[in-house]
């Protein structure tokens, strides 16, 4: 235990000064917020000339929640780097020799990554939700309206798992334009595209950013409906641990197997 | 104390290290040398635990380097300088690294000091030059304040007052009781600074000797005559059990022998000569001699 609690301090420490934290960290809190009332603002003028089948489909919360859909991107980035700026500049070596046993290494970092992005998380979440909400004045929500709050502690949940998520693939790819490069596509063709084709929804719901929007959702769509999934935020969290686990896992095997 | 037992790796059909077995003893400073690419930095990349041998094993004290709790008090290590993230501040990455082994954060002062960074410490590493570089993983190396030491080329880049501060440190490191391995593929360097020679080529083992011992059996002298007879010379001392070889400019190189011999067969013979005089085999060229044949990548050719 004291190893394990003296390695995630020096983890802490490398996160802390590095700038590429600091600037990931902001870039995604001022994404998130600021596409939250961009989006917010232009719905509520819009609201009365949507068709009568989507609004009843209205979920107020989650359109805030598009924001977050690009604001992960700079989270992703961060669980990124802290895995792949390693490998890049050699200090995995450094960081192997003074922790060399894998699971401690990985397992602290996990352990800081995890409280850096739901710190970060906590602030986005509630952040991007109140500006989203103050956009759309009378057409918004409260947290006190049913599924809300459940919803935002959702998108926390989502957002810290996400930068876990990252961390994982990067721990078994090394490099950052790889990681970032298999990583990003994945997030954007399925919430823009691939989730929407019905041929092969059954499959694409289940990749992280399609589990993540399940544990975001308040209002669930009907089946036939864009935004549709088979299963509810419950389980969508579920499958969004499972995501993480088996990035963790691939990533401790690889550390475990190959050299430094 | 290190242990190097039958250590082989393999990169596909490459071989890197092959079949090396040598021990590093503490108290004395072991010069660890070979042409570029014999298997040096592989070889101390194994012994840190960080590559996988394919075969064979390493202990530090006793155990592998895996299952030390906390390595950076036992094993201190300076591989590639340059391997330091170059956004972080010179004290921040002794810092963490002290943190990981529970190391008190006052000797990232003491090790900075010792190493003559303490007036760039909070600057960003990627501002260092080679040979700052260098001595910033040389404190990071001594900041457990351990009894094994490893040096991969600690010389790069640093300028010849730096090389004159680090011989001097690793032979008070050694001399302290503790364990020292130094890399490097310059012989000339490794004759001033240390005791014992672990000699690889091709990541096999070609000597583990003391250097007095390497320099009496590689750096072989031969006694150079100068002679305007140089076929009746020839026959004198070939026929006197001397080997006999054209050294430069039309004398000859008499092998296993010395002036004095030589002087007096030259005498009993009545044979003119000009000049006998000793020439020694530079310690670079005995080295380069050695490992001629099992040379993969030369430098400069």
């Amino acid at each position: 235990m004291t190893v394990f609690l003296a390695a995630a301090r020096a983890e802490l420490t490398k996160a802390r000064t590095v700038r590429s934290t600091w600037w990931s960290l902001v870039v995604a809190a001022v994404l998130c917020v600021g596409l939250a009332v961009l989006l917010g603002r232009s719905m509520a003028s819009s609201f009365e000339r949507l068709p009568a089948d989507q609004r009843e489909n209205w979920d107020p919360a989650q359109l805030g929640f598009y924001g977050l859909l690009i604001g992960q991107i700079a989270l992703v980035v961060f669980g990124v780097l802290l895995v792949s700026s390693e490998y890049t500049t050699g200090t995995i070596r450094a960081s192997l020799a003074a922790v060399p046993r894998r699971g401690v290494l990985l397992g602290a970092k996990a352990v800081v990554a995890t409280g850096i992005a739901a710190a970060v998380a906590v602030v986005v979440a509630f952040g991007t939700f109140f500006a989203a909400q103050w956009g759309l004045a009378e057409h918004g929500t409260t947290l006190a309206q049913p599924g809300v709050l459940r919803a935002v502690l959702g998108a926390c949940a989502y957002l810290t798992l996400m930068c876990l998520f990252a961390m994982g693939v990067a721990t078994m790819l090394r490099g950052t334009a790889l990681s970032l490069g298999i990583l990003i596509p994945v997030l954007f063709l399925n919430s823009q595209g691939l989730s929407n084709l019905p041929a092969i929804r059954p499959v694409t719901q289940y990749l992280p950013d399609q589990a993540g929007a399940g544990m975001m959702q308040v209002v669930t769509t009907g089946e036939g409906f864009i935004g549709h999934r088979d299963f509810g935020p419950g389980l969508a969290f579920v499958i969004m641990l499972a995501w993480v686990a088996a990035a963790l896992v691939g990533g401790y095997v690889s550390l475990r197997a190959r050299d430094a | 104390m290190i242990e190097v037992e039958r250590l082989s790796k393999r990169y596909g059909s490459t071989v890197a290290v092959d079949d090396l077995s040598f021990t590093v003893r503490p108290g004395r400073v072991t010069g660890f040398l070979g042409p570029n690419g014999a298997g040096k930095s592989t070889t101390m990349r194994m012994m840190l635990g960080l590559d996988r041998p394919s075969a064979g094993r390493v202990l530090i004290d006793g155990r592998p380097y895996r299952d030390l709790a906390e390595p950076l008090r036992q094993v201190g290590a300076l591989l590639e300088a340059t391997a330091v993230h170059g956004g972080r501040r010179g004290h921040h990455h002794l810092r963490w690294l002290a943190q990981t082994n529970r190391i008190p954060v006052a000797r990232v002062g003491a090790v900075l000091e010792q190493v003559g960074l303490t007036s760039v410490m909070r600057k960003r590493v990627k501002g260092f030059s080679l040979g700052m570089s260098q001595r910033l993983g040389i404190a990071a190396a001594l900041l457990g304040d351990p009894p094994v030491l490893l040096f991969d080329e600690p010389g790069n880049g640093l300028d010849p007052e730096g090389i004159v501060w680090l011989r001097n440190l690793i032979r008070s490191l050694a001399a302290e009781g503790r364990t020292v391995l130094v890399s490097s593929h310059l012989m000339s360097e490794m004759a001033v600074t240390a005791e014992h020679l672990v000699v690889i080529g091709r990541g096999r083992l070609l000597a583990d000797t003391t250097v007095a011992e390497f320099i009496d059996t590689f750096s072989r002298s031969h006694v150079r005559i100068a002679t305007p007879e140089p076929e009746r010379l020839r026959d004198v001392l070939t026929s006197a059990g001397v080997r006999v070889t054209d050294a430069d400019d039309g004398a000859l190189a008499a092998h296993g022998t010395d002036p004095v011999r030589v002087g007096e067969l030259v005498a009993a013979n009545n044979v003119v000569v000009h000049e006998i005089g000793v020439r020694s085999a530079s310690l670079e060229e005995a080295f380069v001699r050695m490992t001629a044949d099992v040379v993969e990548y030369r430098e400069g050719s």
